[in-house]
């Protein structure tokens, strides 16, 4: 371990994670400030890192005319069963066109009828043609003047005197040791998947939703810090295509298909038709299609059989912008879609501040409860309708708040203090020595295979119990005592083992937030079959957690209603 | 299954610091075999089937292969990466073909 060579760095702005909120993040603080050095930290390569690798088909939070950031708030806050932060899901709205046009006039298309307008694609969506829409913002971010180091696993905070002051990893290429000190940091590195055994295994385990490269190491660095984390009970399950797990979002909104079961049922209307039917919140969405196939009343599937030859070759592009592999899928098995309905299911549990709301507790500037640590994107909390160009605008918020705040610091000190990271050393680079012991994929199966069972994964419909909650955590807790032992033959598979590390501290403070809500807020994100309705009296308020003196600890934060209206109408 | 590559096509993207399929996947999936020089992927059931691999090779030598769990053999779905515009040439099982052409501005 001597001979492992450290590299020390300094920049004024350290972001972690070059994707989509990232990107934003470096553009907004150097167009604001061209002096400020602005470095990112990227675990993969910034031109096709995270979410947006394999491209995109639509932009799904825009305010399109005839509505309004407050007419937003109302939809997001019904579709959240009535429990959000207002006041972010408004200053993230307020931004939202604004970030959409920027990033159009860097050359990202967007589709536009005669008269010029963006084409709808629902209420709060457009479409665009964004398979190359990740290299456009990274290069943009480059040339706005960022710099960046491509394929760096950031493994953990620097924290002095309870100040966030830059950040410590690994090169997945050179093996060195990285550390950066910086004035302020923002933390962007999408969510978490991999949490829960995913719906398929073995040769297929990784055909997920979400990108199973993002394993939550910004929450998880922020819950070894002591910051404050926001609703990890509030799980994220997406309503997909059955087998490749491609959005059904393009289907329903794009396509005008609806759930139907196996009886050509429309149950949603049928048995959710006063809670919204096809509208209703979305995860009711997932539960629906869910219970059908829970009392036998599966296959259930998206009804796209009215589509005509044409409708399917725009499907097929729709696709091909964001999802390809469906594409193939249907060519594989000859299939298509306007003969036979598509299979739908419902994934396993990932955490995703920017569909749910797990993730740091943050304030309007998007700073947490870290001094000097700014968090946007997936890895915020609070704001469960995010998407692209949600986590482009609290990319922006950040950078703006960022830079005041560097701007108001005595700079020589920051960058002179005195720092010990022989202990981030021996925790990151140890299974690199190890003869024996576990690998990390055999820790992960582990992981999955407890959660799924104990915490309400794809195999449990979602349910809990009190009984198996604790079961879980008793589970989870000795599995930690066990990382020790994880062991790497090279620098990828040593990257494996910090993000299976990671997933366990996330799944710790996810079960302690699992069992802490009793009450079902969130059917199927958050199913507590011993407390199985949703109780306002009670539980409209946040469940927060920080770890504090090594154990964690729950806090309880209340909900202000900052927009009128009846929290349930939309 | 998850990428195949042909290494006849292949080049080992001489010259270059990092080959390009290498150089961009996001899950740090493919290396260099020191003795072919050419490109293996570490493990096939840790692919994304994200096809970024696929559309950074300059010499279309990688392809992509839906694990046989989920769809049958032989399909495929190549792309064809322009200045601004993608085209895709989809084969279906029955050997039908198809052809996309999509806008990227990238
Ligand atoms: C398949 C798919 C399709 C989607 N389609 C749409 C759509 O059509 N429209 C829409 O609006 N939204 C869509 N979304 C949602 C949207 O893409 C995400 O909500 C959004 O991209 C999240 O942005 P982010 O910046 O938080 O995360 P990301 O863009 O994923 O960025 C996280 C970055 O952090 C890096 N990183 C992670 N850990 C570390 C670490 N330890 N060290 C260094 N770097 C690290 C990652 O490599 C990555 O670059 C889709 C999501 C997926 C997964
Ligand atoms: S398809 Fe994506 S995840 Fe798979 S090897 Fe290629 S770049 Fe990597
Ligand atoms: S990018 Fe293509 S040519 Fe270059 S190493 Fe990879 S497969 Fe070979």
């Amino acid at each position: 371990m001597e001979n492992i060579v450290i590299k020390v760095l300094k920049t004024d702005l350290l972001i972690i994670g070059g994707g989509t909120a990232g990107c934003l993040a470096a553009v907004e603080a150097k167009e604001r400030a061209p002096e400020i050095d602005v470095l990112i930290l990227e675990k993969a390569h910034i031109e096709r890192s995270g979410c947006l690798a394999a491209g995109m088909n639509a932009i799904n939070a825009y305010i399109n005319p005839g509505e309004t950031p407050e007419s937003f708030v109302r939809y997001v806050r019904a579709d959240a069963m009535g429990l959000l932060r207002k006041d972010l899901v408004l200053t993230m709205a307020e931004r939202l066109n604004e970030v959409v046009q920027r990033v159009e006039s860097w050359g990202l298309p967007i589709e536009k009828d005669e008269k010029g307008n963006y084409v709808p694609r629902g209420r709060w969506n457009i479409k665009i043609n964004g398979e190359s829409l990740k290299p456009i913002i990274a290069k943009r971010a480059i040339k706005a003047g960022a710099r960046v180091l491509n394929r760096v696993l950031v493994t953990n905070l620097i924290t002095k005197d309870g100040k966030v002051r830059g950040a410590m990893g690994f090169g997945v290429r050179d093996g060195k040791f990285y550390v950066v000190r910086a004035k302020a940091v923002i933390v962007a590195t999408g969510g978490a998947a991999g949490i829960y055994k995913p719906n398929n295994d073995g040769s297929s385990h990784h055909k997920i939703w979400y990108s199973p490269f993002n394993t939550g190491a910004g929450y998880a660095m922020g819950i070894r810090a002591g910051a404050e984390m926001t609703s990890f009970e509030m799980r994220f399950i997406a309503l997909r295509t059955k087998d490749v797990i491609a959005p059904t979002g393009t289907l329903a909104l794009g396509f005008g298909a609806t759930q139907v079961n196996a009886r050509g049922e429309r149950f949603m209307a049928s048995r959710y038709g006063h809670l919204g039917a096809e509208g209703a919140p979305t995860p009711l969405r997932v539960y629906g299609p869910t219970q059908e196939i829970k009392e036998g009343r599966g296959p259930v599937f998206m009804d796209t059989t009215h589509l005509k030859e044409e409708d399917i070759v725009e499907l097929k592009k729709s696709y091909l912008n964001m999802y390809p592999e469906l594409v193939l899928f249907w060519a594989a098995n000859d299939f298509d879609p306007a003969k036979e309905p598509i299979e739908i299911q419902g994934t396993e549990p990932y955490l995703v501040g920017g569909h749910a709301q797990a993730g740091y507790w943050i304030t309007t500037k998007r700073e947490t409860t870290l001094p000097g640590l700014y968090a946007a994107g997936d890895v915020a909390g609070g704001v469960p309708y995010k998407f692209v160009s949600g986590a482009w605008a609290e990319g922006v918020i950040a950078a703006e708040n960022a830079v005041k705040y560097i701007s108001s610091l005595d700079n020589e000190h920051i960058h002179s203090m005195a720092l010990d990271v022989r202990g981030e050393i021996k925790r990151v680079y140890t299974p690199l020595f190890r003869e024996d012991g576990i690998r990390s994929a055999e820790m992960e199966e582990r992981l999955q295979k407890t959660m799924d069972e104990y915490a309400g994964g794809v195999s449990r419909y979602y349910e809990m119990n009190e009984n198996e909650l604790i079961l879980a955590l008793r589970k989870i807790k000795h599995l930690k005592t066990q990382t020790k032992y994880l062991l790497a033959s090279d620098l990828h598979e040593l990257m494996n083992c910090h993000e299976v590390i990671d997933r366990i501290d996330i799944a710790e403070v996810l079960i302690h937030h699992l069992l802490y809500r009793k009450e079902t807020r969130w059917p199927a994100y958050q199913s507590r079959v011993d407390y199985p309705n949703l109780n306002d009296r009670e539980w409209l308020k946040f469940v927060n957690s920080r770890l504090k003196d090594n154990r964690i600890e729950i806090l309880e934060r209340p909900y202000k209603q900052l927009v009128s209206g009846d929290r349930y109408i939309p | 299954m998850s990428v195949k590559i042909d290494l006849n096509l292949c080049t080992g993207c001489a010259g270059q610091e990092e080959a390009f399929c290498i150089k961009y996947c996001p899950g740090d999936l493919l290396a260099i075999d020191k003795e072919t020089g050419k490109p293996y992927i570490r493990s096939e059931r840790d692919c994304w089937d994200c096809m970024v691999c696929v559309k950074a090779c300059p010499f279309e030598a990688i392809e992509t292969r839906l694990p046989y769990q989920l769809a049958s053999y032989k399909a495929s779905l190549k792309p064809k990466v322009y200045k601004e515009k993608i085209v895709w040439k989809l084969n279906d099982i029955n050997g039908r073909e198809e052809i996309y052409e999509l806008q990227t501005g990238g």
